[in-house]
């Protein structure tokens, strides 16, 4: 049954039109990777209303392009300017930077790309072959089984997120604050809106992440006065031929990457422990772990790998379950309510055309993705160059379009500026954003999911743990919740001090 | 870092004191039919005046010499900021295709310190470009100002 499918999936993504849109999202998204400012995150949000006016399937095309782009554009400024674009990329760095500083960058390169593109074909295949199962197991949830996975997305940020995980906490809990603002769909009353007729239409999460993470990556890279000196990389076909051929000796590496970055990826803020810890594996198992960090081709194989896979993997629940496992996801997710489509598993059944056109278009994506950067390399590189007297201010103007456009209307772009500052200020101070973005994404359907239970249950919140399935998640959740205490008691047994200020989720 | 920690807590445990305050008056308890609205953000905020209350305490026991931001690193982020908000008010008298020429025209000329040639065609090409991208193509308005209603939009 899946295979059919999957061919009218292709059918579909390989319609002229269709595989026109992926040519440009990518084309958007790399530059979009390589710019400091913007990630593919408010990269899609800023785009999301030019697709209003598209067919669905396109639009999610275009906005996936986009995404593999911007996953492609990182490893670039990684490896030829040392500054990871996107947090995932800061392992690719180690070695990368390195190799191009001896003149092999066009090997690094190559290497980022292909394992880009292992990684993210590995999910993509998984994904087709899990996400029809996973949408008919998730047929049969209910309210207390959606809820339960709420918890899991948020209590994954907490015990795998690194970093302080009151922090984590606080911003989840500033998120949901967010979303309730407005008026209560269910009772109808006015929450959080103080008699400011304002506030009653609530924040809009992608003017917030066009603010957190546009606005507010400019006030920070302006702070730390980057300048971007490139090191040269020579990039033609044949030093492509040469490093392929040598590709193939580190298929241990590719494999255990992609499983890592799926297996850490489907979970929320999943793609950056995913690329440090493939990292560390590979240095662990290799023949030669002292070459690693003086760069290893190795070292950028099996980070870029794992990103990737975690990147491919973030889609499997928004697709599935409506329950979006990156910001960039989220975006995803919030465009699909506005083109008029029901997130979650009975998509499966009632759009099977966007389903399968989706899953398809991410075979072509990647497929044009990794050739299109193979082929440009130079070209995205030389956006660098642009002064930053010229980019900071088009891409606030950028940015504003962006957060304009979402309701057409004025405020938004006040609020994309407060969002800056907020996203600053969190930003110095370790308070991690995505989980803010999730949970004002996740905010209304988290409450009603909720209330529903608790109406099922009369009020009584063991209904999460005696229903089997969401007994098991929230079993879970509960533990992931823990696993920074139990991680506090075990350090002190053995009596080594906490460790201060883990990675911290910049995504 | 340690005072910027502090505020930021204090700051956040008044946001969730005013969502408190919010939540009992609009009922935290059952309703007829259910949770009544402010059940969900009762909960959301005492969670949270808890966890700032945990930050407050790690911060306290902690020292820590480093400044939020230096003096030095303040003047560029002002520099952008500054030009950003006053864009942002130009916009709201303006429209947005005449704020963002004059935006970009300053800031290139004034911070960049870019050649005229530059800053004429960029501050000029950007709105004439997002006009026919948005306004055009994909039928997306943007505020618009005097300058648009005498030209006819």
């Amino acid at each position: 049954m899946g295979f059919e499918n999957l061919l009218l999936g292709f059918q579909i993504a390989l319609a002229p039109y269709n595989l026109f849109i992926a040519v440009v999202g990518i084309t958007l998204g790399t530059i979009i990777g390589v710019l400091p400012g913007l990630g593919g995150a408010n990269g899609v949000a800023i785009l999301l209303p030019l697709t209003f006016s598209m067919p669905p399937t396109s639009a999610i095309i275009l906005l996936t392009s986009l995404y593999w782009g911007a996953l492609f554009g990182g490893a670039i400024t990684s490896i030829l300017f040392n500054i990871p674009g996107e947090p995932w990329s800061v392992a690719t760095t180690f070695d990368g930077y390195p190799m191009a500083r001896q003149g092999q960058g066009g090997q690094a390169l190559t290497a980022a790309f292909t394992s880009s593109f292992v990684g993210a074909l590995f999910s993509v295949v998984l994904i087709t072959l899990f996400a029809p199962l996973l949408a008919e197991i998730a047929l049969k949830f209910g309210p207390p089984e959606f809820f339960a996975i709420q918890l899991l997305t948020f209590s994954s940020f907490i015990g795998l997120g690194g970093g302080n995980p009151v922090k984590s906490m606080i911003s989840i809990l500033i998120g949901f604050i967010l979303a309730a603002v407005g008026l209560d769909i269910v009772t109808g009353a006015l929450r959080l809106t103080f008699g400011f007729t304002e506030l009653m239409k609530g924040f809009d999460f992608i003017v917030a992440v066009i603010g957190l993470f546009g606005i507010g990556e400019i006030l920070l890279t302006m702070e730390e006065g980057l300048s971007f000196r490139s090191v040269p990389a020579r990039m033609n076909p044949r030093v492509v031929w040469e490093t392929w051929k040598i590709l193939p000796r580190y298929y241990r590496t590719f494999l255990r990457g992609s499983f890592i970055g799926f297996w850490m990826g489907f979970k929320p803020g999943g793609a950056t422990p995913a690329s440090f810890m493939s990292y560390a594996f590979a240095k662990r198992f290799a023949r030669h772990p002292e070459r690693f960090g003086k760069g290893d081709i190795e070292g950028v194989i099996a980070p870029e790998t794992a990103a990737h896979a975690a990147g491919g993997a973030a889609l499997l629940p928004m697709i599935t379950l409506g329950i979006p496992g990156s910001p960039t996801a989220a975006v995803m997710l919030g465009g699909l309510i506005i083109w008029g489509l029901q997130p979650g598993p009975m998509l499966f059944k009632e759009k099977p055309d966007f389903v399968w056109g989706l899953i398809a278009s991410m075979y072509t994506g990647n497929v044009i993705g990794v050739l299109m950067v193979l082929a440009f390399v130079p070209l995205f590189a030389a956006i660098l160059r642009v002064p930053f007297g010229i980019l900071t201010p088009l891409i606030v103007c950028i940015c504003a379009v962006g957060a304009y456009s979402v309701h057409n209307s004025m405020i938004d772009i006040w609020y994309m500026l407060l969002f800056g500052v907020v996203g600053y200020v969190f930003k110095k101070l370790d308070y991690p954003l995505a989980p803010l973005v999730l949970a004002l994404v996740l905010g209304d359907l988290a409450e009603n999911a909720l209330r529903q239970s608790l109406i099922m249950s009369q009020g009584s919140l063991a209904i999460f743990v005696t229903r089997p399935i969401a007994g098991a998640i929230t079993a879970v959740a509960v533990f992931f919740f823990a696993l920074p205490a139990i991680g506090a008691f075990r350090r002190r047994r053995r009596g080594r001090p906490a460790a201060a200020g883990a990675v911290s989720d910049r995504a | 870092m340690r005072a910027a920690d502090l505020i930021t807590a204090i700051v956040l445990a008044l946001l969730g004191l005013l969502v408190l305050v919010d939540a009992l008056r609009l009922g935290i308890g059952w309703g007829t039919d259910g949770p009544r609205s402010g059940f969900f953000p009762f909960w959301l905020a005492v969670i949270l005046l808890c966890c700032c209350l945990a930050i407050v305490g790690q911060t306290l026991r902690r020292t820590s010499r480093v400044p939020f931001v230096t003096r030095e690193a303040l003047a560029p982020v002002l520099k952008m900021l500054v030009p950003a908000t006053a864009f942002v008010v130009v916009t709201q008298v303006v429209g947005l295709y005449v704020a963002s020429a004059l935006y970009m025209a300053v800031y290139m000329r004034w911070i960049g310190r870019h050649s005229w040639l530059s800053v004429i065609v960029l501050g000029v090409g950007f709105p004439v470009v997002t006009f026919i991208v948005f306004e055009r193509w994909f039928l997306v308005p943007m505020p618009k100002g005097p300058l648009e209603t005498w030209l006819g939009y």
